[in-house]
């Protein structure tokens, strides 16, 4: 189990140390600091074994959070906790900055003491958290007795993550699938790998305690069901997306603790009696079928020692309604780039010396059109003898839709108890794909 | 660059450094340095001319940013163009530059090179300097190709600055470090030698490091250093302080340049032209003398730098070694630093002092400082002065002060630190041995050494004192007493009970006279010892018991008793429950005469350098033993471990012999009268019965033998055209792997013969001990001269085989036969052979050549004799593919049954009757016995009459052992 957790900031200070177990002495404050954050190598594995002791840890901007142990511990559970740790703390003080840890010791030390006992994680809902660990002292108002029981009860009965009595005038329910897509894609246009991560965050306003159904496009109940004829599904799948496709084949997914997972096991669907507010249902892959909102083109050419003439198209590979934003292409430059001139038909273009890169901005681009954009790289000749490496092209975006091609079918609510039925509740969905590591070797 | 900044500041740069240091993270810093590249590469883009200044700037960013530990790959053109400048900054950051970054770019090297050529050309001294640091700094092949020429020229030429001259030297010394070959001297030789004369001290001093260098490598073309060495050196030792202004150090003149004529004139012997060599007597004397002075300055800089001078000169007089009275006096001058309140001078002192006294004319004088050493010893704070004062004591000593020495190390051992322990022990056990005039005093010393010291005594330091008792009978009564006293301590290191149980066991009835240590009561006392010792202690009381039992008759039904016991008889070591076993039946069954005859006393050892002292010979100092020496030692001990352990291994001579447990350990009725104690081995009956009932084989053997002669004696010829007296060894003679399959199947025999040269051998082996009788005749009627044998065992050998032999007598006279014995043990499985390297001159020409020695692993062999099932039962149980080695060949020789037999049993293993189903058949078995293991190995020979084939398998628990034994068998049949 977790034997201390510790927080640094970029110099490698100490920011917070909470140790948990007694095998872990100051000294492995140390020991991460210099064989890590001031290695003279830059340390990639998140796992780092120094003196028996394992180091497991994540970076949060200028931040480092490492958990320690000296057992034998499943290191996915462990990064679990990380991210969840990160997700508490961002919902309580924002972006995890050193000013923001500086200034919310006394809350960060309140978490760790909540979250892990004896190194075991325990309830990290945030939700729940918050009903019990306020935020300098707006709540802190002595609590009733009831309230207290109240909240004990919940965090120990079975249902740790709802309190119960929630009531709200207006049933609101919204559901975000967020995809990311990476690809990597040969100068021919062949695709070398490419895979969707995806998450369906929840935000729900429910009263009482509501029964949830959640259904999408799953390939295997879409199959099962068409086995089975009833095939009512056709009119429900117009809530968003681009192709007409009509399921999709998940590689494996993992879900909110609110989910029941025998259920899922046996009959494939997704119910649930949802947190109040703001959670992640789950999360899923996919690298079937995957629709690739853009295609780059790119085409070098070298002239001669000194000149380097680059041209790159992208194309849009979407319904011509739907608009994509936020679109960035960074086409790396030689080591030896002297100076640079680009001429582009759409968006901005410039040359980053500091990152040796051409970085070409549009701010929307609809489906089916396509930009270039061709620069003139002036090169200084040089002794080296090695040849510049030629690293991919890469590119972000967002698009709105799931280029996984998920699409949700259903959210049912039931609350037995309270009188709203399913036709009452207000439900937003909303797709958004971004870019992962989409990359175009050049 | 601060001096670079003060002139003409360069902004840029500084607030290129100033953004830098406030990066907060690393990739803040790798964008802001990309930044910067990108803005000089810009900048150096063609197009446009810079001038000097930027130009500068940007090289010298790019040099922070190569410091910082990125790489820069362009900007060496720029560099390069800056050697043309006239300025002095712009010059010296574009030298920066190249001796940083410099890499074998042949273009840029062209360019580099011109650019140095032109500044040595120019008559600017800073700019020809800038040059010579260049070239140094750089010191690659190419530059010193390039200018190995020019340099010594301008070293020599009359009107080079001075400090050009000092820069020359240096450059040149360093790239003749860097690559010698192309440093030639040559024509320049007596120039450079007379820089020693030059006006300006800087000068002098930077060629004398030059000549120190160069000396070394050919001594002989310098050796007109000498005279002018020794004449600077006096008129620096005779000048006053003031004399040379800028180069007198608190009031010491020129104490570098001293120091280095100093050390230069240890290159050479003492000076042949008398004038000169009065003129260094006066110096070393003036030297030494103005040590004696009252101190000019109190300041520690004035006495280092006397001191260092001192020192020098200390080291010159000791390495001279022809001056008693400067000698005597370097002595008198360390014995006062023996006592100066400086830790540092103390211990140069002493380390100076430890090769004083190996020199004949000052070791007496350095006797007269005994009493500071020991006290030095005993109260000096710094653990390696303490140490050197140890190595002191140890070089200082001789018979006269032996004793005390000794006594005073001994009782510094109780205290010393651990570090130094071993090697003080060591030092103790070596001069005890070599100083002994008193025998019982070794014993008593060596005992003591146990007794304060256990655990640093290794184990060849108490064999050592076993082989002397045995071998002195005055001693033998002393040193059962001494041990007997000894044990009576409440609680004795393990050593000590080894030593006290072999003694007793050997001399016990010395002492039984006397009430106070009646033999029960010695025995009494071993065994109270007993169960705090380990394994191999216990086995060898248990030797001890056995042998009470012979001494005192009336100590047998005691010790059967304890043999009998449960913690002896069902002893879970298989070695401990064997001897209990064995020694009780032994004791039970055998009558008096017999137990007598096994168990007498032990025969003396033969008289052997110990392994500890030809250690200490082939050190040529009295100096420090160090650690790797200690455990070479301890691999030599190896022999002496064999002999040290011999008194236990003759009274059980079957207890080798029964390695497998189904064997119901009755083998002892049969061995115990065959092995009456006498010397005459098992082992011994087959190679015995080989050459007698095997005339085929030796004939065949002698045909070829026979056929050798000429046609070696012309391969010695030419190999070996009696030019030198000192060679390297020769190769083996390429017909020596013959030579050595001829011994696989027997022992005796001739091994080599030529014209001049007849060498026969004869062995006999035992478990993993082996002894060789080499004899070398000489078949001329010369006397062969310098005649000198060695052995040498290649590669790994060296840890698989401990061979010890002495030398020869180096004259041979016609006729006559010289003989050599050689001491065997196998420490390890091995494959390769030994080499004897015979050299000697015969009628004024060098002889030499190299044979294999016929050792071969099948000589360890030990038979063991079992039943068809046993063997076949162990013969699957080795069933693993490597374990196997299978070779099937043609018949070379008669493939005669008893003939086969005949080299099967000199072969080694037991030849087992009846055991495979098939009467062709031959299988045998037996255990090949190295000290770390023993190696079970089971053979199966099928000829094939009618093809005239046979099938070789061998199977052995060691894969190795299985196929060399099978190559070496397949070239026998």
């Amino acid at each position: 189990m977790i034997g201390g957790l510790f927080i640094y900031n970029h110099k490698g200070e100490v920011l917070i140390s909470r140790v948990y177990r007694d095998d872990i002495g100051r000294n492995a404050v140390d020991a991460f600091r210099v064989n890590v954050i001031h290695a003279r190598q830059q340390v990639r594995s998140p796992v780092t074994n120094i003196a028996r002791t394992s180091f497991f840890h994540v970076k949060r901007s200028n931040i480092w959070l490492a958990a320690v142990t000296k057992q034998n511990v499943n290191a996915a559970m462990v990064f679990e906790f990380l991210y969840k740790m990160c997700d508490v703390m961002t919902a309580y003080f924002g972006k995890i900055s050193e000013e923001n840890i500086k200034n919310n010791f006394v809350l960060i030390y309140e978490l760790l003491d909540e979250i892990l006992d004896f190194g075991y994680p325990q309830n990290s809902e945030t939700g729940a958290l918050k009903t019990f660990i306020t935020q300098q002292g707006i709540k802190s108002q002595p609590q009733t007795k009831e309230e207290q029981s109240q909240i004990t009860s919940q965090v120990t009965g079975q249902i740790g993550w709802r309190r119960e009595g929630i009531k709200y005038r207006r049933n609101e329910l919204f559901l975000d699938v967020l995809e990311s897509v990476n690809l990597l894609m040969s100068p021919q246009g062949q695709v070398l790998s490419a895979h969707v991560s995806g998450r369906v965050v929840m935000k729900s306003y429910l009263s009482g305690m509501p029964e949830c159904k959640f259904g999408m496009n799953d390939k295997i109940v879409i199959d099962k069901q068409g086995k089975g004829g009833a095939t009512d599904d056709s009119g429900k799948s117009e809530l968003g997306g681009s192709s007409g496709k009509q399921s999709i084949a998940i590689d494996d997914c993992t879900f909110h603790q609110c989910v029941r997972l025998s259920k899922f096991d046996s009959e494939r669907s997704i119910s649930f009696i949802p947190p109040d507010g703001e959670y992640e249902l789950m999360r899923y892959r996919t690298t079937k079928d995957i629709i690739l909102p853009f295609r780059v083109i790119p085409l070098v050419r070298e002239v001669g020692r000194t000149k380097l003439e680059v041209k790159v198209v992208i194309k849009s590979n979407f319904k011509p309604s739907l608009l994509a934003q936020k679109i960035e292409v960074r086409i790396p430059t030689p080591l030896n780039t002297s100076g640079v001139q680009v001429i582009c038909m759409k968006g901005k273009a410039k040359y980053k010396a500091s990152e040796n890169a051409i970085v070409w901005k549009i701010k929307r681009m609809a489906g089916m059109k396509e930009s270039q954009i061709s620069a003139e790289i002036e090169l200084l000749p040089t002794n080296d003898k090695k040849k510049w490496a030629r690293p991919p092209i890469s590119m972000n975006f967002e698009v709105p839709f799931a280029p996984s091609g998920l699409k949700v079918r259903y959210l049912k609510v039931f609350e037995p108890k309270l009188n709203y039925s399913d036709h009452d509740v207000i439900k937003w969905v909303r797709y958004i794909g971004r870019s992962g590591i989409y990359e175009t070797r050049c | 660059m601060p001096a670079v900044s003060k002139g003409d500041g360069m902004r840029g740069l500084a607030v290129f450094i100033s953004d830098i240091r406030n990066c907060k993270s690393k990739e803040a810093e790798i964008k802001r340095i990309n930044k910067e590249l990108a803005n000089i590469r810009s900048k150096f883009k063609g197009d446009k001319a810079l001038d000097g200044y930027s130009k500068k700037k940007y090289v010298c960013k790019l040099l922070f940013i190569f410091l910082l530990g990125h790489d820069i790959d362009f900007g060496h053109m720029e560099a390069v163009n800056l050697l043309s400048s006239n300025k002095y900054t712009e010059k010296q950051i574009g030298y920066l530059f190249i001796s940083v970054l410099v890499n074998s770019n042949s273009e840029l090297i062209r360019l580099i090179n011109n650019g140095i050529k032109n500044d040595l050309a120019s008559r600017n001294p800073t700019f020809m300097c800038l040059a010579l640091h260049c070239i140094a700094n750089v010191g690659s092949r190419e530059m010193a190709e390039a200018f190995a020429g020019e340099i010594p020229r301008i070293l020599v030429a009359g009107d080079t600055m001075d400090s050009v001259k000092q820069s020359a030297a240096l450059c040149l010394l360093r790239l003749h470090k860097a690559s010698p070959d192309v440093v030639l001297m040559g024509e320049w030789t007596s120039r450079v030698v007379h820089l020693l004369n030059d006006q300006h001290m800087g000068v002098v001093t930077a060629a004398i490091s030059l000549i120190t260098c160069l000396s070394q490598k050919n001594p002989d073309e310098f050796k007109s250093c000498v005279p002018l060495a020794v004449s600077r050196l006096s008129r620096i030792v005779s000048s006053a302080s003031t004399d040379l202004q800028d180069y007198t150090y608190y009031f010491v003149p020129a104490p570098w340049l001293s120091c280095k004529l100093l050390r230069l004139l240890q290159c050479y012997p003492p000076p042949e032209d008398g004038a000169v060599k009065g003129r260094l007597v006066e110096c070393l004397e003036t030297i030494l003398n103005k040590a004696q002075e009252p101190p000019k300055s109190k300041k520690v800089q004035h006495s280092n730098a006397k001191n260092a001078i001192l020192f020098e000169a200390i080291s010159l007089i000791i390495h001279y070694d022809s001056e008693p009275n400067l000698l005597v006096r370097a002595c008198n001058q360390l014995g006062q630093f023996l006592q100066h309140r400086e830790t540092n001078l103390r211990y140069l002192a002493l380390e100076s002092m430890c090769t004083l006294a190996s020199s004949e004319f000052s070791h007496e004088a350095v006797k007269t400082h005994i009493e500071t050493v020991i006290n030095a010893l005993k109260t000096e704070r710094d653990v390696s002065v303490r140490q050197r004062a140890a190595d002191l004591l140890y070089a200082m000593c001789d018979r006269s002060n032996a004793k005390q020495i000794v006594a005073e190390m001994l009782s510094y051992l109780e205290t010393a630190d651990y570090s130094i322990r071993e090697e003080m022990v060591l030092k103790v056990a070596i001069l005890a041995e070599k100083y002994a005039v008193d025998y019982s005093w070794y014993v008593d010393t060596i005992l003591n050494l146990i007794r304060i010291a256990g655990d640093y005594v290794s184990e060849e330091v108490w064999y050592r004192v076993i082989q002397i008792v045995i071998n002195r009978d005055d001693v033998q009564g002393y040193a059962a007493k001494t041990v007997f006293e000894a044990l009576q301590a409440p609680a004795c290191h393990e050593n000590m009970v080894k030593v006290g149980g072999y003694i007793l066991g050997e001399f016990g009835n010395l002492i039984a006279g006397d009430p106070r240590s009646s033999p029960l009561v010695q025995f009494n006392l071993l065994h109270s010892k007993f169960h705090l010792c380990s394994v191999p202690s216990r086995a060898l009381l248990l030797s001890a018991y056995i042998k009470f039992i012979n001494l005192f008759p009336e100590t047998k039904p005691t010790i059967q008793e304890v043999l009998r016991s449960d913690s002896q008889i069902r002893n879970s070591d298989v070695e401990l429950q064997q001897r209990a076993v064995e020694y009780l039946k032994l004791s039970s069954i055998a009558s008096t005469d017999v137990l007598a005859t096994v168990l007498e006393e032990m025969p003396p050892f033969p008289e052997r350098e110990s392994s500890i002292l030809a250690k200490l010979k082939k050190k040529k100092g009295p100096g420090a033993v160090s650690v790797s020496d200690l455990e070479e030692a301890k691999g030599e001990g190896g022999a002496l471990n064999g002999s040290g352990d011999r008194g236990a291994d003759a009274a059980a001579t079957s207890n080798s012999a029964t390695l497998s447990p189904s064997a119901d350990l009755l083998g002892l009725r049969s061995a115990a009268p065959v092995a009456p104690g006498t010397g005459s081995l098992l082992v011994d009956v087959f190679p015995e019965a080989g050459p007698a009932s095997a005339p085929a084989v030796s004939e065949d053997g002698f045909l070829r033998h026979l056929d050798l002669p000429p046609e070696s004696s012309d391969s010695l010829l030419v190999e070996a055209p009696g030019e030198s007296d000192f060679e390297d060894p020769a190769l083996p003679l390429p017909e020596s792997d013959d030579l050595l399959y001829k011994f696989v199947c027997k022992n005796n025999g001739v091994l080599f013969e030529n014209q001049l040269l007849q060498i026969g051998t004869k062995s006999e082996y035992r478990q993993n001990l082996g002894r060789m009788y080499l004899f070398f005749g000489n078949k001329t009627s010369v006397q062969f001269s310098n005649f000198t044998t060695s052995i040498t065992c290649p590669g790994d050998l060296q840890t698989q085989l401990n061979m010890q032999t002495k030398p020869v007598e180096p004259l041979v006279d016609g006729g006559a036969q010289v003989q050599q014995v050689l001491n065997i043990e196998c420490l390890s499985d091995f494959s390769d052979a030994p080499l004897l390297n015979i050299m000697f001159r015969y009628g004024g020409a060098q002889q030499n050549l190299t044979l294999k020695l016929p050792v071969t692993i099948n000589k360890f062999f030990q038979p063991t004799e079992m039943s068809s099932q046993d063997f076949f039962q162990r013969w699957k149980q080795l069933s693993l593919p490597q374990q196997e080695a299978q070779k099937i060949f043609k018949a070379n020789h008669s493939m005669d049954t008893d003939v086969i037999k005949t080299k099967l049993l000199g072969l080694g293993p037991a030849l087992l009757e009846d055991v495979d189903p098939n009467p062709e058949n031959f299988v045998c078995a037996g255990v090949i016995q190295t000290k770390g293991q023993q190696i079970g190995c089971l053979l199966r020979l099928e000829p094939n009459a009618q093809a005239q084939m046979f099938r070789l398998t061998l199977r052995s628990s060691k894969d190795t052992v299985s196929v060399h034994l099978c190559h070496l068998l397949a070239e026998q049949f």
